[in-house]
């Protein structure tokens, strides 16, 4: 204990709560950019637990429709899964050659990304209008109201993850890796894992627990 | 010790930030977190079509997984720790956590209920007669 260090801070200090804090000044902006586009993702998964929620309750109300088990097929959605576990995989490739300002790994990495993103696009439209054209269609039953609105939703997001790489991309054409475009590619990784997050709870909840029932 | 703790000025990290780490280390993160996901989703479409478990585990063993791989993505993709540059992302998405349990937890629970206490309609038309 160096009692003479604190003799001048004695009074300011009486409780010695000892935390001197060298005052930082406010955040760098690419965390407070990042810590809010957090806060909004956050809140995206709250309004997605609503579309759980009521999947979870509509379940059961096939209304004389089908079953989950009997419109869900477990090879597509493991496809689905693994094009968007690599697309996760090649977008923080991205993000690292985006630090490191490599511009031939980042194309390549979101290139990868976009690849990967519209295949798994490609065959959730395939299964949607397959069950549209058997008369499946949401209008069928609240089962399938709440499926359609649960996956695509999921899948509108993944649409406007494509548009935002595409833009990120051409950003960096234009304009390089200059800070304002490595904050935006910042906030685009954490929505891409994001929605990874989601699509592993939306496999399980929807694809992987429904076909049991 | 001095009871004088200067704090170092250093600031916190942004979510998906890493601490300094060399490009070799970093991508090393993202392989081993792609393995695990992998690994945790290839056991769940295994679990949900097997008749090698009791029955009943495997919904519970689903979820399980569902969560534990959702963990994975946190920790290797996002980059979220339990370190003191992280406490604001933790608060955060602990907030976050509380009202997604509370919406699904509470819905389920009170959709629950109402379908046990609620006869279907036919049944009600009977005994008003």
């Amino acid at each position: 204990m160096s009692m003479t260090a604190t003799v001048g801070r004695a009074h300011a200090d009486p409780h010695h709560i000892g935390l001197v804090v060298e005052h930082p000044g406010p955040a760098p902006k690419r965390t407070v950019t990042a810590y809010g586009f957090w806060v909004f993702l956050l809140s995206d998964i709250v309004m997605f637990s609503c579309f759980f929620a009521a999947y979870a309750v509509l379940a059961d109300q096939t209304a004389g429709g089908p079953k989950g088990s009997e419109i869900f097929e477990q090879r597509n959605v493991a496809i689905e899964t693994v094009c968007l576990l690599l697309s996760s995989f090649t977008c923080g490739m991205a993000s690292i050659a985006a630090d490191v300002r490599n511009r031939f790994w980042f194309y390549l990495g979101m290139a990868v990304t976009c690849v990967l993103g519209l295949i798994f696009l490609a065959i959730e439209f395939r299964e949607f209008a397959d069950l549209v054209s058997r008369g499946y269609g949401p209008s069928r039953s609240a089962f399938l109201t709440s499926f359609f609105s649960l996956v695509g939703c999921h899948g509108l997001h993944v649409s406007a993850g494509i548009l935002w790489l595409l833009t990120m991309m051409a950003q960096v054409f234009a304009k390089g890796f200059r800070a304002d475009v490595l904050r935006r590619m910042m906030c685009f990784a954490l929505f891409w894992h994001a929605l990874d997050i989601v699509w592993v709870g939306v496999f399980s909840v929807v694809y992987l627990l429904g076909s049991g029932v | 010790m001095s009871d004088q703790t200067h704090m170092p000025v250093e600031h916190d990290l942004a979510p998906g930030e890493e601490e300094q780490h060399s490009v070799g280390e970093r991508i090393t993160g993202y392989v081993v977190g792609l393995a695990l996901a992998l690994l945790l989703t290839a056991t769940s479409f295994f679990i949900a079509g097997t008749n090698l478990v009791w029955q009943p585990s495997i919904p519970v063993a689903l979820i399980v997984l569902a969560i534990a791989q959702m963990g994975v993505h946190l920790v290797f993709f996002l980059h979220i720790t339990t370190g003191p540059d992280n406490t604001n992302n933790v608060l955060a998405l602990a907030f976050g956590l509380m009202v997604v349990f509370l919406v699904v937890g509470g819905t389920v629970w009170i959709m629950g209920h109402l379908n046990q206490n609620m006869p279907p309609m036919d049944q009600i038309m009977q005994m008003r007669q």
